[in-house]
């Protein structure tokens, strides 16, 4: 096989085998949203985190505004310490409402912050005092047998 | 009775120290190819020629399995999915799969059947009709002109093949799932960019291809240099490489997962 002939057929195979890394790397993989542009970190204390993971997303009002950095746990206060890395072109106020919700019956944890009022504005590397724990269902669901039983008519 | 049980442990402590010994031999030779390389690098053309025959040649039998294979995931996840109502996680399925596991093995697999048994029969014919011996009489080095450019060029056409195997099949569970059996496509992508980690699942499927490529090159090579100079020994050689190169790639395969993909 003459020479350029080969050297076209392999620029071709390399050519396309690179253009399937960028395709998997981009459509795939979505490497343009997950290395975003600057970022604040916020933290938040929760009693129970449920199955809370690291790189979750942190939604306000459907849409995601960040993903939890780390999650450790707090051995004074017996408490687990989320720290999120918000996208810095979004603001919350100081009286933010962060909870632990599920997206659909079986889907992956996330934190919704529900905005508050208050005209200040949270600093970088705030605590957010406002949490609600993750819901736990065998809770829920003791709790709802506990609440019918109670209900119950007395013989 | 005595001299039956001592004989059966004596043959068993053969094979097994056979097998070390031929495992060293091989990393020897790894080894030599590695420190021979300068000149395939330098001549580039060496290996260009090689990525030829082992990766364009290729192509077809990696594109036509991988859109095959994404096309059964599409029918398959889809249909075991939507028994709990949650179809639209089929770009998920099909892009977690073929980019962590299958991708890199299925075209490892085939890559060994491809192309490793190819450079295995070269190598063992250019043994057994002793052109390797008339190079070493020119004081050409055959490890440096022979052996290494093909390992390089197996080495690098491997991760290529693999994420073409992955795109392709992708392709394919969009084809079955959107366009044909009507999941939603928005959600089909969405979910799937949502899932699929550019760091844990793309990175580590292309360092798994890079090993299978490593591996199954090394084993080629190795298998064609010393196979017996005979009819009978070629075709020894080249199936041991298809096999043995099956082997390590799926015990390899168990050993990189077991690192990557726990804990996190």
């Amino acid at each position: 096989m003459k020479r350029t002939t080969l050297d076209l057929w392999v620029g071709f195979f390399v050519a396309i085998g690179l253009a399937a890394l960028v395709f998997l790397a981009l459509k795939v993989g979505n490497l343009t949203e997950s290395s975003h542009g600057p970022s604040y970190t916020l933290q938040a204390s929760f009693g129970n985190i449920g199955g809370l993971k690291v790189r979750a997303p942190v939604k306000s009002a459907g849409v995601v505004v960040g993903r939890v950095a780390s999650i450790r746990f707090d051995p004074q206060n017996y408490v687990a310490v989320v720290t999120m890395d918000m996208d810095a072109r979004y603001q919350f106020p100081v009286d933010t409402f962060a909870t632990i919700n599920t997206s659909g019956l079986l889907g992956e944890q996330y934190i919704g912050l529900e905005v508050g009022g208050d005209t200040e504005m949270l600093k970088p590397g705030a605590m957010i005092k406002k949490t609600q724990d993750a819901v736990v269902l065998e809770k829920l669901i003791s709790q709802f047998m506990y609440n019918k039983a109670s209900d119950a008519p007395s013989k | 009775m005595l001299d039956a049980i001592l004989g059966s442990f004596a043959r068993l402590g053969f094979r097994v120290t056979s097998r070390i010994q031929r495992l060293g031999n091989a990393s020897r030779f790894l080894l030599a190819t590695l420190l021979g390389s300068g000149t395939a690098w330098r001549r580039f053309s060496l290996i260009v020629r090689e990525l030829y025959y082992s990766g364009v040649l290729s192509l077809i039998i990696i594109l036509v399995s991988g859109l095959f294979v994404g096309m059964v995931l599409g029918l398959q996840g889809y249909d075991t999915l939507q028994r709990y109502g949650s179809s639209s996680a089929l770009g998920v399925l099909v892009a977690l799969s073929l980019v962590r596991e299958l991708g890199p093995v299925v075209a490892a697999l085939l890559f060994a059947s491809r192309a490793g048994s190819a450079i295995t029969a070269e190598i063992g014919l250019m043994r057994a009709t002793e052109q390797l011996s008339a190079m070493e009489m020119m004081a050409v080095d055959p490890v440096a002109r022979v052996v290494a450019p093909r390992f390089w060029a197996g080495v690098i056409s491997m991760p290529l093949l693999a994420a073409l195997f992955s795109a392709i099949g992708i392709f394919g569970g969009y084809l079955i799932g959107v366009v044909l059996i009507g999941v939603d496509e928005g959600s089909f992508w969405s979910q799937m960019q949502a899932a699929v980690d550019f760091r844990l699942d793309i990175v580590n499927g292309f360092i798994k291809s890079f090993v299978f490529g490593v591996i199954v090159s090394w084993i080629a090579v190795f298998e064609g240099f010393h196979a017996a100079p005979s009819a009978e020994g070629v075709s020894a050689a080249t199936t041991r490489t298809v096999v043995t190169s099956a082997l390590a790639i799926l015990a390899a395969d168990f050993i990189l997962t077991a690192f990557m993909f726990t804990g996190a």
